[in-house]
């Protein structure tokens, strides 16, 4: 089916509750810019982290072989995701769990929701989760009265804070210590055990504040929900990379474990996570190895839950996997490398980005997982200078500023789409027709020398006349910025003057 | 070796002093520079804001105007890098578009032949001591699209080192944007701006007279900063710097 779209790509914009209403980037940098503690919790935790990154990914001495070796197998796995999937999906069930298929937000909520009412509980834990995350898993689960429970440290701090995530792998990184001293303070007690008398803000007595409010939620929960980095095909393994021990907590203790996974998280073989479980923590934790990594396949009696059920969810993977230049982004391991690096990130703040994937892979996933219509996500392929820093870093070489320039092409020119299936004709977003005009004229200049050669030269004897500020859309940049002085003669002058008829052909004069 | 002077719009208008100072460096290396006049734009603000279409006609006439040239110098990486790693990827597109094979074919053998100042100098020439005098301290920043597409390294280092009476200071956060990003300047001014002031603090820190870059876009933005800032230190292409020489110094 073809047909033609103009105002609300009926996306899953829906399923992301968190971050309905949020402005266009520009407008919600501005705020964060201004916010000196942000600027500086960012700063400081961004520069700490890129450091580290730098020297253990130097450490190795095959990091070029590594990263190459990570892009071909996620290449490969995408290229013939059906296949695989149906593997894990006879794998998982022969080691005892059940496979369910989410094709968007809503119907893995409805899943999920389902199943904790089946096991007639009305509370979970969680292991952090970034599919959870983008398909609003607590917020529909709250609606049919199930709680859940962040047990992530970073999440607990979020959800307890009524806050937002702003980073991948530490959602709470625009937070420093005295603020999170504070959220436990006053907020722990309505939640559960409340945080010790006197708490300060050492980071040994905050992590001690969260381990006994947790530890009563660990061994109460009848039901976990977690989200994976990997699943193998050929054995149905999960696999959870975390720092805390949390997450394996919230993998062994329930009776019944219920995984969200997106379906590019899949990884042919046992021999693949080689790869990725050197390049992983390297590129976001800047460790050697990862401190906890937990493996699930299937149930095993007597031990770990009894009843395991894997939700994959699609949720735009599948268009954006149609997507030829695009479909490098589903590569990603979400190491948040990228984000650690990226200029714009650190002054904006990852809410700016208004999805639970922030920074540079934010700016490239969302817009294709939720289509370009909305005014935030038509904004995202410009929130980046296109600097090349997150290319440099990223352990899977996703090309994210090609696929930045691949989407606002899609932005302004509109052009042929897939969503849910179906290819769709997009028309070009909204508020750009100035722009467009202006980029006309200037091409219409560049394709007529002698034009252009006249515009200079009255730009160049009016040079006195002109402002140094600019109206109208140049204002954003003379607000902050001198405009330079136009000078005398444009080079090409100058060169027609003294190398052509009568001129003399003297260098630098 | 007759080579093409590829200016750049924003050279040609605004910074003609960079021209000169090229074509004053390279006729003293003893290159013979031609300025063919029909040149314009790379396409760049169009390709990178996304108007593709819109660029297309600048590749191709780029290819038409230095098709019969030898090499091609740009004084500017990203402008340089347009052409070396964008070109290619544009053939490619209008070809898997069903567009004809004639954009990738007229881009062919213009793409290889291009080259920033500082890599033809070092790479082509074979000079790092171009015997320029600057006596002056100078910070140098890498700009982004030269230190990462282009992959110019420690060239352009390398060539001021040699400059009598220059000394250079390291600049901290050197290989930091410093947020121009041609019209993410316009679309997002706050984090542009931010960028920019980190940029030029940190510039100023090194103590340096001079923040010399391959580029004048990012100078432009940078001077632009720097005045508001009410800084003493000047943006200076490094073209300026290597042309300038002890009978004549650049200021």
């Amino acid at each position: 089916m073809s047909g033609s779209e103009s105002g609300n790509e009926s996306g899953n914009g829906t399923g992301t509750g968190t971050f309905v209403g949020m402005p266009a980037f520009p407008r919600a940098a501005h705020d964060a810019v201004n916010d000196q503690t942000l600027r500086g919790n960012l700063r400081h935790a961004t520069h700490t982290i890129r450091a580290k990154r730098a020297k253990a990914v130097a450490e190795v001495s095959d990091w070029a072989a590594l990263r190459d070796a990570g892009k071909r197998i996620k290449d490969h796995t995408l290229r013939h995701l059906d296949r695989y999937l149906e593997q894990l999906e006879e794998s998982v069930t022969a080691a005892g769990g059940t496979v369910h298929w989410a094709a968007d937000a809503d119907e893995a909520n409805r899943i999920v929701a389902q199943l904790v009412k089946e096991t007639g509980e009305s509370e979970v834990v969680k292991v952090k989760s970034m599919a959870t995350q983008e398909i609003g898993l607590n917020e529909a689960l709250l609606a049919e009265g199930i709680h859940a429970y962040e047990t992530d440290l970073a999440e607990l701090i979020v959800q307890l804070g009524k806050d937002r995530p702003s980073h991948i792998l530490v959602p709470a990184i625009h937070r420093n210590r005295s603020e999170i001293r504070d959220i436990f303070r006053s907020e722990m007690g309505s939640w559960g055990r409340p945080a010790p008398e006197g708490l300060t803000d050492t980071p040994a007595e905050l992590a001690e504040a969260a381990r006994l409010h947790l530890r009563e939620k660990f061994l109460r929960a009848k039901v976990g929900v977690s989200g994976a980095n990997f699943m193998v095909a050929e054995t149905g393994t999960l696999v959870v990379v975390e720092s805390e021990g949390n997450g394996r907590m919230c993998l062994t203790l329930p009776e019944t474990l219920i995984s969200v996974v997106g379906i590019e998280k899949i990884v042919p073989t046992w021999r693949d996570l080689e790869v990725f479980l050197q390049t992983l923590p390297r590129s976001s934790t800047a460790e050697r190895m990862n401190p906890y990594t937990s493996m699930w396949t299937g149930t095993t009696d007597e031990d770990g839950p009894r009843a395991f059920h894997l939700v994959l969810l699609d949720n735009g993977r599948t268009d954006t996997l149609a997507d030829e230049v695009g479909r490098q982004a589903l590569r990603c391991i979400r190491c948040s490398a990228c984000l650690n690096v990226c200029p714009v990130y650190e002054r904006a703040g990852g809410h700016a980005y208004g999805s639970v994937y922030p920074g540079p892979i934010g700016a490239i996933l969302s817009p294709q997982l939720r289509g370009t219509q909305s005014e935030i996500d038509a904004s995202l392929p410009y929130a980046s200078s296109l600097c090349g820093a997150c290319y440099e870093v990223c352990p899977v070489a996703i090309d994210i500023p090609e696929v930045l320039v691949h989407l606002r092409e899609r932005v302004v020119e509109g052009g042929e789409v897939i969503r849910q299936g179906n290819k769709v004709v997009l028309r070009p977003a909204k508020g750009h027709a100035a722009e467009r005009a202006a980029m006309r004229a200037a091409r219409w200049a560049f394709t007529h020398p002698a034009a252009l050669r006249t515009g200079q030269r009255l730009a160049s004897r009016t040079r006195r006349l002109q402002p140094r500020t600019l109206p109208g859309p140049g204002r954003a940049w003379s607000g902050t910025r001198d405009l330079p002085a136009l000078p005398k003669e444009p080079f090409r002058d100058w060169w027609q003057r003294t190398r052509t008829r009568g001129g003399s052909k003297e260098g630098s004069k | 070796m007759r080579v093409a002077l590829f200016l750049t719009c924003v050279n040609d208008t605004l910074y003609p002093n960079t021209g000169r100072a090229v074509v004053r460096l390279l006729s003293r290396l003893g290159v013979d520079v031609d300025f063919p006049v029909d040149q314009t734009c790379c396409g760049q603000a169009h390709y990178n804001t996304g108007y593709r279409h819109e660029a297309e006609p600048l590749a191709r006439r780029f290819a038409d105007v230095f098709g019969e040239y030898e090499a091609i110098v740009t004084p500017s990486g990203s402008c340089g890098a347009m052409v070396r790693e964008l070109y290619p990827r544009m053939g490619e597109r209008a070809r898997a578009e069903g567009r004809g094979e004639s954009l990738a074919t007229a881009l062919a053998p213009v793409v290889p032949r291009t080259y920033e100042l500082t890599e033809f100098l070092v790479d082509v020439l074979g000079v790092t001591d171009v015997g320029a005098y600057y006596p002056h301290t100078v910070t140098y920043h890498p700009t982004c699209h030269g230190l990462r597409s282009l992959g110019l390294g420690e060239r352009p280092r390398r060539l001021l080192q040699a400059v009598k009476g220059l000394e250079l200071v390291e600049l901290p956060g050197a290989e930091e944007c410093c947020g121009f990003g041609g019209t993410f300047a316009l679309k997002n001014p706050d984090v542009s701006a931010a960028m920019g002031a980190d940029k030029v603090r940190n510039a100023e820190s090194t103590g340096a007279e001079v923040l010399c870059a391959a580029d004048n876009s990012c100078l432009m933005h940078l001077g632009g900063t720097m005045t508001r800032l009410g800084t003493d230190m000047r943006p200076v292409h490094i073209a300026e710097i290597l042309a300038s020489a002890e009978e004549e110094p650049a200021v």
